[in-house]
């Protein structure tokens, strides 16, 4: 099964893209899973995932954490803290 | 009258209160957001989530019209680059008592700044830029509601 990632604010820029389409492996269940998966595979994703803490996901365009299975989803956003307003 | 819009344009305070006057409902509030232009900045950008966006803010505003008897409600957010002083959001509402009108007023900027998709980035006169972090104390006044 393939996803959509999209990234913004500095995750965009610590990856380099604001987006690309990733095959989630069978094993992988939660988003974590995949951003630890992503991690192992580049320095960027790597430098980009290196402090969940300061993470936020949105799963199909809904806030939610990175503990959450992503299911049937196709749409995964990752990006800090939101600072809008 | 419930309007929620995300525009890169200049909106016109006036127009929008004056909107929410013509209701004739008794009461109307209204808060703006300022670009602070302290400490050298010469320009906001903010940056956006693209459909998520505009669904989280209505999905405030629907929230803030099940909350409060509201005749009116108004919620306009800006994106792309901002200089210092311009206004970034502006948030109004109408209804017959004053009560109604100031709090949800303030609960659509606390949540505006919690759980909608933006993030801002500074650009300084020395060329210098930064990605504004996220305050404990926002997701505290988001928290209150």
């Amino acid at each position: 099964m393939a996803i959509e990632m999209l990234y913004f604010a500095w995750v965009r820029e610590a990856i380099g893209r604001d987006g690309e389409r990733v095959d989630v492996p069978a094993d992988v269940t939660t988003i974590a899973d995949l951003l630890d998966r992503l991690a192992a595979g580049s320095d960027d994703h790597a430098r980009a995932f290196a402090d969940r803490a300061r993470l936020r996901a949105a799963l199909d365009q809904e806030f939610v954490s990175l503990a959450v299975p992503i299911g049937q989803a196709r749409e995964l956003a990752i990006f800090p803290p939101v600072t809008g307003g | 009258m419930i309007e929620v819009r995300l525009q890169a344009e200049r909106f016109d305070p006036g127009a929008e209160l004056a909107r929410l006057e013509a209701l004739g409902s008794g009461a109307v509030a209204s808060f703006i957001g300022i670009v602070r232009g302290e400490g050298g900045l010469a320009s906001l950008r903010l940056d956006h989530y693209p459909g998520m966006a505009e669904r989280a803010m209505q999905a405030i505003a629907d929230e803030a019209a099940s909350r409060w008897p509201l005749l009116g409600l108004v919620l306009v957010h800006r994106h792309g680059t901002l200089a210092a002083n311009e206004r970034i959001v502006f948030v109004g509402t109408a209804s017959r008592h004053r009560a109604a009108a100031l709090e949800a007023c303030a609960f659509l900027i606390d949540w505006a700044k919690a759980k909608a998709p933006f993030w801002k980035q500074e650009t300084f006169h020395d060329g210098t830029t930064r990605w504004v972090e996220a305050r404990a104390i926002d997701d505290a006044a988001a928290a209150r509601w």
